[in-house]
């Protein structure tokens, strides 16, 4: 499987990201890509920025091994993640992840996979601060019920 | 020097994502936070959370991991991305 990782300090252009995963792949009839950007409003009011912060090296090696478990899971020619740090205003990508393979099942389930990892267990941390201030987000309980989903059952996380 | 470094709102609580501590012997992360917290009560609970993890060396350990001069304890609070 062919994989990129980047934590990006700098703004990416997703679209332009994803013509070139696509323009790589010799395999796969299928993509799929997911982008996610910083939401205009939460519930404080606007939002004029949004941090994000992680543990260079130890957030890497962690969404590397979540894509080895992902190239176990699913037959997938290609993965790609890219997850900003630092200030972002709304409407800035925060992080797209893209995977490809033959038939399109594998790539929804695979980046179904790889987001929820990256929302509630991936090394990040995340602030948001409008009028109301600085406030640290912590995830929803749907986002670690969704995550739980693909625990194996014997692993016991 | 032993490297320490907060996260996420530990890194508020503790004034700066880094600070460092002269280790003369081999010290528990339990002990460690003994330190902190004797210095500064409200970052030393906040250390003790049941959802703080720590990772020495860039490995997930538990309280009683020992820390050594040059290592880097790192302390976790719950994460979020996307």
């Amino acid at each position: 499987m062919l994989r990129q990782v980047r934590i990006a300090e700098q703004a990416f252009d997703p679209e332009a990201e994803i013509a070139a995963f696509r323009n790589a792949l010799t395999q796969s009839g299928a993509v799929v890509t997911f982008t996610g950007q910083v939401r205009p409003s939460s519930d404080d009011g606007q939002v004029s920025t949004l941090s994000l912060q992680h543990y260079p090296g130890m957030t890497e090696r962690g969404i590397e091994a979540m894509l080895d478990d992902a190239a176990e899971r699913w037959a997938l020619e290609a993965v790609l993640v890219i997850h900003r740090v630092g200030d972002m205003a709304p409407h800035d990508p925060i992080v797209l992840v893209a995977t490809a393979s033959a038939h399109r099942r594998a790539a929804f389930e695979a980046a179904d996979y790889l987001m929820d990892y990256l929302k509630s267990r991936a090394l990040f941390w995340k602030s948001e601060t409008g009028a109301g201030g600085k406030a640290w987000i912590e995830p929803r309980d749907a986002d670690y019920a969704d995550a739980a989903r693909w625990d194996h059952p014997s692993d016991g996380r | 020097m032993a490297k320490l470094l907060f996260f996420g709102r530990l890194g508020d609580l503790a004034g700066g994502i880094e600070r460092t501590l002269d280790l003369s012997q081999p010290h528990s992360v339990r002990e460690l936070i003994g330190v902190l917290e004797a210095g500064d009560p409200l970052l030393g609970s906040a250390l003790l959370e049941s959802r703080v993890r720590y990772a020495l060396g860039g490995m997930i350990v538990d309280a009683e991991a020992l820390v050594e001069q040059d290592d880097e304890l790192a302390f976790l609070p719950p994460v979020s991305g996307g």
